[in-house]
């Protein structure tokens, strides 16, 4: 009975409101987290290796759609979608270059394939843009909007969008296109694929082509806003990491599904501990993510969405 | 080891066997039995490779700058933690990238057994390896339930999880301004490792931290040495080829990849330890979030570019890796790197030295890994079987 007496009375700290935005900004914050697990899930369909240089496509992604749109001066949406298409060239070349040479080997030596591509590129980009926070330029900037007694933020409404819409993208794309079709077959059963006269060589690069572009848009939605861009926005794909090994390796669905709880978890999280369980110390919302996914994997070693491996004698 | 004396003394004892070989009879370094195949130094080039190399040991301190020993120190440091990740990696296929918070725990015991608890080197030196052994059996069995690239990221987790321990106990840790372990005691019975004094010369601190950090090189791989010859270490490799069919011919799973859990947690307890001695002080944010993270590749980076699966391929890794990023940040004046780096503000160059060490860095991983993946060691594996097997190709 006492117990309830005390919830009731540190509940008057955090009212409903409060509740409900933060349930608005951790989707937002989630649609970040499923937009780059994205890129992660359709490369390891695809070829059964987790990149690690998905980080630094996303870094590349948010310096290029600055450098278009405020170096060069064109309109943002055009900066996007250059920096989107760069990122798709990216990808393919990285993959015929370097990727395609160790095709079959252990995870482990793919895995540090992309560790090592990742260093490269971010510091390459370090070098080019320079260390210093800049401003991404975007229209969406820290406006926002009211509605119901909501406040929310115009950026992330654009996330939502732009999420939902990659999403529908895949939907269609793998349900409908002929290369869909060949990729969810190569995904399957890479052998049968290639009896099947599907060329495993051009789902390999458009998988990576396609993670490469997805990632310029992640790359974007996160620093846009008050986040100023800065080579440690590519750190932040490390969250993603959670999200999508919690939805499973393999499902793009699941990306989306693993990158809401994340983001829902992470800003309940900063919104609850202090009040609540204060002992966990402060800024503990950057580690929750990774305690849910530890759980959650033990119970479920292969994510909520993933294939059960079958072990075969 | 007795039953080596039966065939081989047969070829090694007599004197004229040795000059010429004798028609018939197998070269006198041919190992014909179990025993003699398993020995460390099997050859008398090795047995000769050895006693130099214990003579460098020794008389490196007296020939080198401090600036170069301490380097050296660093790179053994590094070492003895990349000794027990090859094991756990190259030996035992269990990929993990959370070595940096086994090294965190060496360092924060050396800080609190060493400081707070004032106990002695020794002591608390095995603290801290017991205590990476303990952790080492616990995070162990989640490598039973999760396989390949899943037991990857979830160590990346403990990466996270355990930088936020380490920032936020304070008591123990010193929460985010991190605890010092310059003080704690540095001496073995009369060997003060502070500052040693060896028949009335009195070597300095680097030189005597050489010492104590390369004889503890020598050690873990010595151990590593005997459990990779020995049947744990034919079991490790039976797992990691295919784990199904180790199990099936016998192997217990569990047994294995939680001990290759423990003695590497072990390996980079103790690394971490002696890392806190050379540092003098812990940093809360060394050992995690992504710092730690990089600590973590970087080990791993270490194994890939010495040699995945041997132990002396760990010990070149460290030395090439943190030796060569001391290097490249000492000598950026170089004849050859000076148009490329840029040293200080308005030097001519393109990249800062940081950069160009991580630019290094991931190259050097990408290169090994395209054109020799089983690194240096492999290099002169073959360079030996070269000359072993002369005039022969193989």
């Amino acid at each position: 009975m006492t117990g309830r007496a005390v919830n009731t009375a540190t509940l008057a700290a955090i009212d409903g409101n409060d509740v409900l935005e933060t349930f608005v900004s951790g989707i937002a914050v989630g649609c970040k987290y499923a937009l780059v697990a994205l890129g992660f899930v359709i490369i390891f369909k695809a070829t059964g290796v987790i990149n690690f240089a998905q980080a630094s496509f996303v870094l590349v992604g948010a310096y290029l759609t600055y450098n278009v749109s405020q170096t060069w001066g064109a309109n943002f949406y055009v900066a996007l979608l250059a920096a989107m298409a760069a990122g798709f060239v990216l990808g393919v070349v990285l993959e015929e270059l370097l990727l395609r040479r160790l095709i079959g080997e252990a995870p482990f030596t793919m895995i540090m394939l992309t560790i090592g591509i990742l260093y490269v590129i971010d510091n390459v980009v370090t070098a080019v843009w320079g260390p210093d926070n800049l401003n991404l330029g975007d229209p969406w900037g820290i406006r926002t909007v009211e509605g119901g007694g909501l406040t929310v933020a115009v950026r992330d409404l654009w996330t939502m969008g732009l999420t939902a819409a990659v999403l529908a993208a895949f939907f269609l794309f793998f349900r409908y296109s002929k290369l869909g079709l060949a990729m969810r077959a190569t995904a399957l059963d890479q052998e049968v694929a290639l009896a099947q006269g599907i060329s495993a060589r051009s789902v390999f690069m458009v998988s990576w082509g396609i993670a490469g572009a997805v990632a310029a848009l992640a790359g974007a939605t996160l620093a846009a806003g008050n986040v100023a861009l800065q080579p440690g926005v590519g750190l932040i794909a490390l969250i993603a990491f959670p999200a999508m090994i919690l939805g499973g390796l393999e499902s793009p669905l699941g990306a989306v599904v693993g990158g809401l709880i994340i983001g829902l978890v992470q800003q309940f999280t900063s919104l609850l501990a202090p009040e609540y369980f204060d002992w966990v110390g402060p800024s503990f919302e950057q580690v929750s993510p990774y305690l849910v996914m530890v759980v959650i994997l033990l119970v479920r070693p292969y994510g909520l969405f993933g294939t059960k491996e079958v072990r075969r004698v | 080891m007795a039953s080596t004396t039966v065939p081989s003394r047969q070829h090694g004892s007599s004197a004229p066997s040795r000059r010429r070989r004798q028609a018939g009879r197998p070269h006198r370094n041919l190992a014909l039995d179990h025993a003699r195949d398993l020995r460390i130094l099997r050859s008398p080039l090795a047995k000769a490779g050895a006693v130099l190399l214990a003579l460098v040991y020794l008389a490196a301190p007296a020939n080198l700058t401090d600036v170069t020993l301490f380097a050296l120190a660093y790179a053994g440091v590094y070492a003895i933690g990349a000794i027990g990740l090859n094991l756990l990696i190259g030996f035992t296929g269990q990929v993990s990238l959370g070595h940096a918070t086994f090294f965190g725990v060496g360092a924060y015991s050396a800080a609190y057994f060493g400081v707070q608890r004032e106990l002695p080197l020794l002591a608390y030196l095995a603290i801290a390896t017991g205590l990476g052994l303990l952790l080492g059996l616990v995070i162990g069995p989640f490598a039973l339930r999760l396989r390949g690239q899943y037991l990857a990221v979830v160590t990346i987790g403990l990466v996270f999880l355990g930088g936020h321990i380490f920032s936020n106990w304070e008591s123990v840790t010193g929460g985010g301004s991190g605890a010092p372990v310059a003080g704690a005691d540095l001496s073995v019975g009369p060997l003060d490792f502070g500052e040693l004094e060896l028949g009335g010369q009195i070597y300095t601190r680097e030189q005597s931290l050489f010492w104590l950090v390369w004889a503890l090189v020598a050690l873990t791989a010595l151990v590593a040495k005997n459990i990779t010859r020995t049947r744990p270490g034919r079991a490790m490799q039976a797992v990691r080829d295919r784990d199904l069919s180790a199990e099936v011919i016998g192997v217990q799973l569990a047994r294995y990849k939680v001990g290759a859990f423990a003695v590497a947690g072990a390996m980079a307890a103790l690394a971490g330890a002696l890392y806190g001695i050379l540092q003098g002080f812990v940093n809360a944010d060394e050992f995690g979030g992504s710092v730690g993270l990089f600590l973590s590749i970087t080990f791993v980076a270490m194994i890939i570019v010495g040699g995945v699966g041997t132990v002396f391929g760990s010990i070149l890794g460290a030395v090439l890796v943190e030796y060569g990023d001391t290097f490249i940040r000492e000598n950026n004046d170089l004849a050859l790197l000076d148009p490329i780096i840029i040293a200080s503000a308005g030097d001519s160059g393109v990249v800062s030295s940081g950069e160009f060490n991580g630019i290094v860095f991931g190259l050097l991983i990408v290169g090994f890994l395209l054109v020799e993946p089983r690194g240096l060691a492999a290099l002169w594996l073959r360079l030996k079987a070269y000359f072993t097997s002369w005039p022969f190709s193989y």
